[in-house]
């Protein structure tokens, strides 16, 4: 069928062709106005001097990335050293997002599996389940989490109720608290693209394996996690990048000390104490982080294809 | 023994699956009955009551919400209205459009809201709107909406564009149609499942979104999640509970429609 | 007898008006030449197939008359008038679908009556049309039905109905029999035939079934490769295959290696290894030397010693029900298949045993590579 396939891909027919511009366009200007231009502008912002209150001076300056990486003590008089504050702030972003992508994937995967070797009838109604929560704002089920692990919250109360503890633990405001969050907000998308890849998954290759001595472990490090490794690499960004950048599970469940790059954004543009270059910058990292991750991954996923 | 040679079956992935589930579902549930709690100690349980819903609509913070629900819900409808008949448009291009130059780049354009963490994307259209001298308010968030949810109209759309051959719309030519009419006819109401679900869904994300609304919205401009989000500040009152337990709802109404639409759709092909 | 046929045709397509008159037509998707210089002339009120493998090139020609290709050069004409530059809206040419594409979300009515709304024609007619049409198919209940809720076969028929409903010209049909189970293919393909007697229309076929092109083409055009191998009535097609292609492609044969001494007047001598001189029936223009013959297999018959044109071992007999195939060896190697009729009288033979086969007469053709 190999000119058939191709004169069907081709579609000469369907008369869509004249008219990919006028019908891409508003797709084109809306995103290109409001959202690359503004990234673009974010990006001259980095370069930018700071006002008092807040401002901004149209004066090219380094000054924002300055600050980011090096420490000149208070007067910008004192030998010049790495800045470890802000590249803490980063360490500890980076190591949480991480964590809770592997607490995602062990949690995640055997979920993706199960639902995967349902009955095919009552599959989608699996995959519901998993969704709900996903479309659920992030906001409400930040909130509820913090609502359900405060130090007299039901959690805690469950415990001491049951008699496992003697005084509430305490949970809210720590780095734990933030994990717990990271793990529950971004769960549902570990989930998804695993299930997705697994319910392709040829169950035969597993039969074969086994027929061929492998043991069931076996046969899943072997056969099985190579064979969906797409779908667990595309399950593990989508958990990554946005805990990356998190904003509400840091400030609603986590204290003064569990400052996540999210935060340190966020204040920069917050009132008079506001410092808008400096705050384009630490974006700028973000995101060129974000984007190194998802060049990779394409990296990853046209290598899997071939 | 047929438990044992069953090659899907993995000791505990059952008791992890249920974990998930639990982990997803408990907190949902923990708010949602104790929204219905009497006592206004949010701690202690005193009995059964729908004294904080009275309380969100008639309470004193009720004008409020309703100012803030009718931003969310007009911005909610109308930027997923607008993001949807976009994304109608760029699916048809994407998809019938055939082979042509750009096409990767398109796709990467209308799927960069998914990628830019959202921050980003909020930090950016702050300064983007006070640089070109516009006042953030309702406006604002209407754009910042539309933008994106381009992208989260356009996956179920395209989606359910590409399970549609092209002979239906050959077809429609064949019989003496014209591109208009094959398009109105029988491309539209094929499509309208994968209109629809994108269009809740659409909504829905409109709906929730709190991070980039809480950098364009401009002062004394509020919808739902940052109205809550000011409340949650000072403490969780059991009035937010209540109005996080209606959203609640909301939301899974608008998920289990899109899921109906979806599987109506899918019995009809 | 094969080429008197062929010239008789010849005389009367040039008498009949032409429907469809394809010229030099090319079509290219990148470098891949789908179409590489296709000229037809299909009659009007023919039957006319387009036969050949996956790939040929005859569903994409099919689709350029249609419209859906726009062809890289060339020109089909319709009853005398270019339509290449045509959309398909405006051909008066209609398709049956390879796999119906009937409009989900439209009942049947309402798909059959679909191209007729799109011309504009009035309620009332277009109602009475429809039910005319259904009644042709024997579809006449199913009216208010979705076409999901019909069978395979059902379906082919509200493709039919629809296709024919705005009463085309010309009707395209795409492989549309290959979707069905065997005894209701066998069964559509006299139906089909039958529609096109009644209805006048000239049907343009496609299909890689050459049981299913014999059956019911008046003419069949052979395509490999993007190029038309041969245009002839079935017959011609089956009994005087002018390459090699065409003889392997349409039904089955033995293509055997020969030596060819001497030419003259559509006859050939030709040395085959280890048996008899052979009379072949040949192209006017060949030459002496190395060529290929193609015998079909039923036209072997049992001989004793003298009156045997060859003689082979057999290696394997197949009972077949209607009848034997016998797979042989001839002495110089090459193998040699041969269909017996089982009749009572017939005695199966055995393996390992050497038998004399004579060649009916005019049966042995030679081809061009």
């Amino acid at each position: 069928m190999a000119a058939e396939a191709t004169s069907r891909s081709a579609r000469s027919g369907t008369g869509w062709q004249g008219l990919v511009l006028p019908l891409l366009l508003p797709s084109w200007l809306v995103i290109g106005i409001f959202m690359l231009v503004p990234v673009a502008l974010m990006a001259v912002y980095s370069f930018l001097t700071k006002d008092f209150r807040g401002g901004i001076v149209w004066q090219f300056s380094l000054d924002a990335y300055d600050q980011f990486f090096v420490e000149r003590g208070l007067f910008g008089d004192e030998p010049p050293l790495p800045n470890w504050t802000y590249i803490t702030i980063f360490w500890r972003s980076i190591w949480q997002a991480g964590l809770a992508t592997l607490l995602c994937l062990i949690i995640g995967f055997p979920t993706a599996w199960f639902i995967a070797t349902r009955n095919p009838r009552h599959r989608a109604l699996w995959v519901f389940l998993i969704t709900v929560p996903y479309w659920v704002n992030l906001l409400i089920r930040t909130v509820s989490m913090r609502f359900l692990l405060r130090d007299h919250g039901p959690f805690n109360e469950m415990l001491m109720a049951i008699g496992l503890i003697d005084s509430p633990l305490r949970i809210i405001n720590t780095d734990l608290a933030v994990q717990i969050g990271l793990f529950y907000s971004y769960l549902p998308f570990m989930v998804l693209p695993i299930y997705a890849a697994v319910e392709r998954y040829n169950f035969a290759l597993s039969e074969a394996a086994r027929d061929l001595y492998a043991g069931p472990w076996t046969v899943l490090r072997e056969i099985v996690l190579p064979t969906v490794k797409p779908g667990i690499v595309a399950g593990c960004i989508l958990v990554f990048v946005p805990s990356l950048g998190a904003f509400l599970a840091p400030d609603l469940l986590g204290g003064a000390r569990t400052y996540m790059i999210g935060s340190l954004i966020d204040e920069q543009f917050r009132g008079s104490a506001g410092n808008w270059p400096f705050g384009s910058a630490v974006a700028m990292i973000l995101l060129t982080m974000v984007l190194a991750v998802l060049l990779w991954q394409v990296r990853v996923a046209t290598r899997e294809k071939r | 023994m047929a438990a044992r040679t069953d090659i899907r079956r993995y000791m505990g992935f059952g008791a992890l699956t249920a974990l998930c589930l639990t982990v997803l579902y408990v907190p949902l549930i923990v708010v949602a009955v104790y929204s219905f709690n009497a006592s206004r100690s949010i701690t202690a349980w005193g009995g059964f009551s729908t004294h904080w819903y009275v309380d969100v609509f008639v309470g004193p913070e009720a004008p409020i919400f309703r100012a803030a629900a009718w931003n969310s819900i007009s911005i909610a409808f109308l930027a997923s209205t607008a993001a949807t008949v976009i994304a109608v448009a760029a699916a048809v291009a994407m998809v019938r459009g055939g082979r042509f130059r750009g096409r990767q780049t398109s796709f990467a354009i209308i799927s960069l809201p998914l990628m830019v963490p959202e921050i980003v994307i909020a930090v950016a259209t702050l300064i983007f709107f006070t640089t070109i001298g516009v006042r953030t308010g309702y406006g604002t968030i209407l754009i910042a909406h539309i933008t994106f949810c381009i992208p989260f109209a356009y996956l179920p759309i395209s989606a359910r564009l590409q399970g549609i051959e092209d002979t239906y719309e050959l077809a429609a030519r064949d019989l003496y149609a014209t591109r208009w009419q094959a398009f109105r006819l029988i491309l539209l109401p094929l499509m309208m499942p994968g209109v629809i679900s994108g269009w809740l869904l659409a909504f829905i994300i409109s709906l929730d979104d709190f991070i980039i609304t809480n950098f364009v919205k401009g002062a004394g401009m509020e919808t739902l999640p940052t109205a809550i989000f000011g409340s949650v500040k000072q403490g969780i009152k059991p009035n937010i509970m209540a109005i996080s337990t209606l959203m609640l709802a909301v939301s899974v109404i608008f998920v289990t429609l899109s899921y109906l639409i979806n599987r109506i759709g899918q019995k009809a092909r | 007898m094969g080429l008197v046929q062929t010239e008789k045709l010849g005389n009367c397509g040039s008498l009949q008006r032409e429907a469809v008159g394809i010229k030099r037509v090319v079509k290219c998707y990148g470098s891949f030449e789908a179409l590489k210089g296709v000229s037809l002339s299909i009659a009007d009120n023919e039957f006319f197939t387009l036969l050949g493998p996956s790939g040929c090139g005859k569903t994409t020609l099919l689709r350029s008359i249609a419209g859906f290709e726009d062809v890289t050069e060339g020109e089909i004409a319709l009853y005398g008038l270019d339509i290449a530059a045509l959309p398909p809206e405006q051909r008066p040419v209609n398709t049956v679908f390879q796999q119906y594409a009937l409009f989900p979300h439209m009942s049947v009515r309402e798909n059959v009556a679909f191209g007729l709304r799109m011309k504009g024609v009035a309620q009332a007619e277009r109602q009475a049309r429809a039910a005319e049409m259904l009644e042709m198919v024997h579809l006449s209940e199913f009216g208010d039905r979705l076409p999901s809720q019909l069978s395979g076969g059902q379906q082919q028929r509200v493709a039919l109905a629809r296709a024919l409903a705005p009463r085309p010209r010309v009707l395209l049909l795409d492989e549309p029999l290959s979707a069905l189970d065997l005894k209701l293919r066998q069964a559509m393909r006299v139906e089909l035939k039958q529609l096109q007697e009644t209805t006048g229309i000239t049907f343009v076929f496609v299909t890689h079934d050459q049981e299913e092109a014999l059956a019911m083409s008046d003419r069949i055009a052979v395509m490999s490769a993007g190029e038309v191998q041969q245009v002839g009535d079935p017959r011609t097609i089956y009994e005087a295959p002018v390459n090699r292609f065409v003889a392997e492609f349409i039904g089955e044969t033995n293509v055997l290696p020969v030596t060819v001494s001497d030419v003259s007047a559509g006859r050939a001598r030709v040395a085959l290894a280890g048996c008899r001189d052979l009379i072949a029936q040949a192209p006017e223009d060949l030459s002496p030397g190395a060529h290929h013959v193609s015998i079909r297999p039923e036209r072997l018959s049992l001989a004793d010693g003298g009156e045997a044109d060859l003689t082979a071992r057999v290696e394997r007999v197949v009972y077949l029900g209607t009848d034997l195939q016998l797979l042989a060896c001839l002495p110089n190697g090459a193998s040699l298949t041969v269909r017996l009729q089982n009749t009572a009288r017939t005695s199966l033979p055995l393996q390992g045993q050497e038998l004399g086969f004579q060649i009916e007469e005019g049966a042995v053709r030679l081809l061009v590579d």
